[in-house]
């Protein structure tokens, strides 16, 4: 498994796809960044982490997209899935790889814009900062375990990442849409649903342990998937 | 040791493997042998764990493939029809990876290495995988195989797009590997197959047509011994002196030389019998001298188109008895409505019926 979760790791740094990544989610986050604190005059950043939530859905699909779509293509996956490793940890590996990515670059772009404010200001509420930035690690999570299913099922890395992108972008405006459903049960039953509702917690500085659980199994359902579309692909 | 069992292998309505069974012992290479899209691939898919078995066993060293992937994978080197690997590494790179995925308890250095100068790659070890022509990848997916020292080696046609040197130094390295590793290959290079193998399976359309060594296919196939001969005298009466040799069953006038007074004869016999001595007998007697007398025996290309197509005729006159069977029950129908009777009975069922569905 740390022989994969090595191999990916390295993948992302010798094809530019680690390099955009990293550059798009820095600066856009770093402009909605200084958009929310600097030109606002705000110190709160919850408004800020929220819509950092939406840039998920451009730079996600990049990370995800050719997780396992490009293997299935080249036939690499045959090393793989004929070595002594368990499909499942293929699948983890592949997963830690992504959020690995993932987390540093935004934990790097965070400690940058907090150590600029730092400078202005003394009035950040930083309990309230960890908590929000631990939301969006697993809601990052969540999105990633959903772009690796999806990259699992095509071969295609487009098909993948745009499929991605619609997923994701669904998955954070069924908050909204629930808005628009007069049915109240169902519009009840979409909220449990959508990714933000539960958001709201975290940016007060609360661990609310119920969106902890739902943004873990959701990323462990989809990696769950995962590894059942490989094992249904080998029985059929 | 490879143990198969009774395997099958369905993909929807298509049976691509149908309940084949062998073995290959230690220390044996055998080569599997087929057409294109006669089961080899998923054969060797399945052995490998990539694929399942819809039915069957297949035992890696006394290890179920299903049932402990794991410990049966550890046994096993693999190199798939395109070698697996990933062109942004270097052959180093992509080497220790292997080595780490495979769980190698041997000096890694070292280990690495003597794979690199067995097959030849050392002095490509720091380049890029994506920069090698594909001989060299074919090389690389080896030098995959071999990582770890496994029992088993497993080579879906292995001298693809190498060229002849290669393919030799190849074919050199997997003798070399059958002295002490269980090897099996597929091909569809027949010469390989005669060079490499100490036993040969054929397969056709997902059964197994043949499973023997090279010497007793020849046998196995029914293509009987042929010989070509050089005999003197008016092409007529040779031909019919020699169709009066008991076991010859076929003669074929196959070249003229009108300067030397003497023509080529392709002469088909019983394989069984030994002819020649009759055939120098008869045509002596009858004053035709026997300038030259060479056996062809037949290639493993006539052997392997005899298995296979053999295989197709008896498929194609199956359904040619079917045909057959269909007309005699339309000539029966015939029959049957010159009886004006029975007409008129069936025209009285099928009035009835049709009220029936109104």
């Amino acid at each position: 498994m740390l022989a994969i979760y090595k191999r990916e790791m390295l993948s992302y740094f010798t094809s530019p796809i680690g390099y955009i990544f990293m550059a798009m989610f820095m600066a856009m986050s770093g402009i909605l960044f200084s958009f929310f604190t600097f030109l606002m005059n705000s110190t709160s950043v919850s408004t800020y982490f929220t819509f950092l939530i939406f840039i998920f859905i451009i730079v996600i699909p990049l990370l995800t997209m050719k997780l396992m779509s490009e293997e299935k293509k080249l036939k690499t996956e045959q090393i793989l899935l004929t070595s002594p490793v368990s499909i499942t940890s293929i699948i983890l590996a592949k997963f830690f790889a992504a959020f690995t990515m993932f987390g540093i670059t935004f934990i790097a772009s965070e400690a940058i814009h907090f150590f600029v404010i730092g400078r202005y200001t003394e009035n950040i509420n930083y309990p309230e900062v960890m908590g929000t930035v631990i939301g969006v690690l697993l809601i990052g999570g969540a999105f990633i375990a959903v772009g690796l299913f999806i990259s699992a099922l095509t071969e295609s890395q487009i098909v993948a990442a745009i499929s991605t992108i619609a997923a994701v972008l669904l998955m954070i405006c069924l908050s909204f849409i629930a808005n628009y459903i007069p049915n109240d049960l169902l519009a009840n039953v979409i909220r449990w649903f959508a990714i933000l509702s539960r958001f709201s917690p975290f940016t007060i500085g609360i661990l609310d342990l119920a969106s902890v659980i739902y943004y873990i199994s959701l990323a462990v359902i989809f990696i769950f998937l995962s590894v059942r579309v490989y094992e249904k692909r080998r029985w059929s | 040791m490879i143990e198969i069992k009774n395997l099958v292998k369905r993909y929807g309505s298509n049976l691509a493997v149908d309940d084949i069974s062998f073995t290959v012992n230690d220390g044996e290479i055998v080569g599997f042998l087929g057409p294109n899209g006669a089961g080899k691939s998923t054969t060797m898919n399945i052995l490998t764990g990539y694929l399942s078995a819809t039915d069957g066993q297949c035992l890696i060293g006394g290890v179920d493939i299903l049932q402990k992937p794991i410990a049966a994978k550890r046994k096993i080197g693999y190199l798939p029809e395109l070698p697996p690997v990933y062109l942004e590494m270097t052959v180093r790179e992509y080497l220790n990876f292997v080595y780490d995925l495979k769980k190698c308890t041997l000096n890694r250095k070292k280990h690495i290495d003597e794979i690199c100068d067995v097959v030849k790659i050392t002095d490509v070890q720091h380049r890029l995988i994506g920069n090698l022509s594909k001989g060299y990848r074919q090389r690389v997916g080896f030098a995959q195989a071999l990582v770890g020292n496994p029992e088993v080696m497993i080579f879906d046609e292995p001298t693809v797009g190498l060229d002849p040197v290669q393919i030799i130094e190849i074919r050199n390295l997997i003798k070399s590997l059958g002295k002490n590793h269980t090897v099996i290959l597929s091909t569809h290079i027949l010469s390989e197959v005669q060079a490499v193998c100490d036993r040969i399976v054929v397969i056709n359309k997902g059964k197994i047509v043949a499973n023997a060594t090279p010497a007793e296919l020849d046998k196995l196939s029914g293509v009987s011994s042929r010989s070509k001969l050089k005999i003197t005298g008016e092409s007529d009466n040779v031909i019919a002196a020699l169709k009066t040799v008991e076991g010859v069953t076929d003669v074929e006038l196959s070249e003229k030389c009108p300067e030397q007074d003497c023509n080529i004869y392709i002469v088909t016999g019983d394989s069984s019998e030994d002819i020649k001595k009759k055939i120098f007998f008869t045509l002596a007697a009858r004053q035709m001298a026997i300038l030259s007398f060479e056996a062809c025996s037949s290639s493993i290309e006539d052997i392997f188109i005899s298995l296979v197509s053999k295989n197709y005729a008896e498929n194609v006159s199956d359904t040619k008895k079917d045909i057959g069977k269909s007309c005699e029950k339309e000539s029966d129908d015939t029959v049957k409505s010159d009886v004006d009777e029975t007409e008129e009975t069936t025209k009285a069922d099928e009035t009835e019926e049709k009220g029936e569905d109104n």
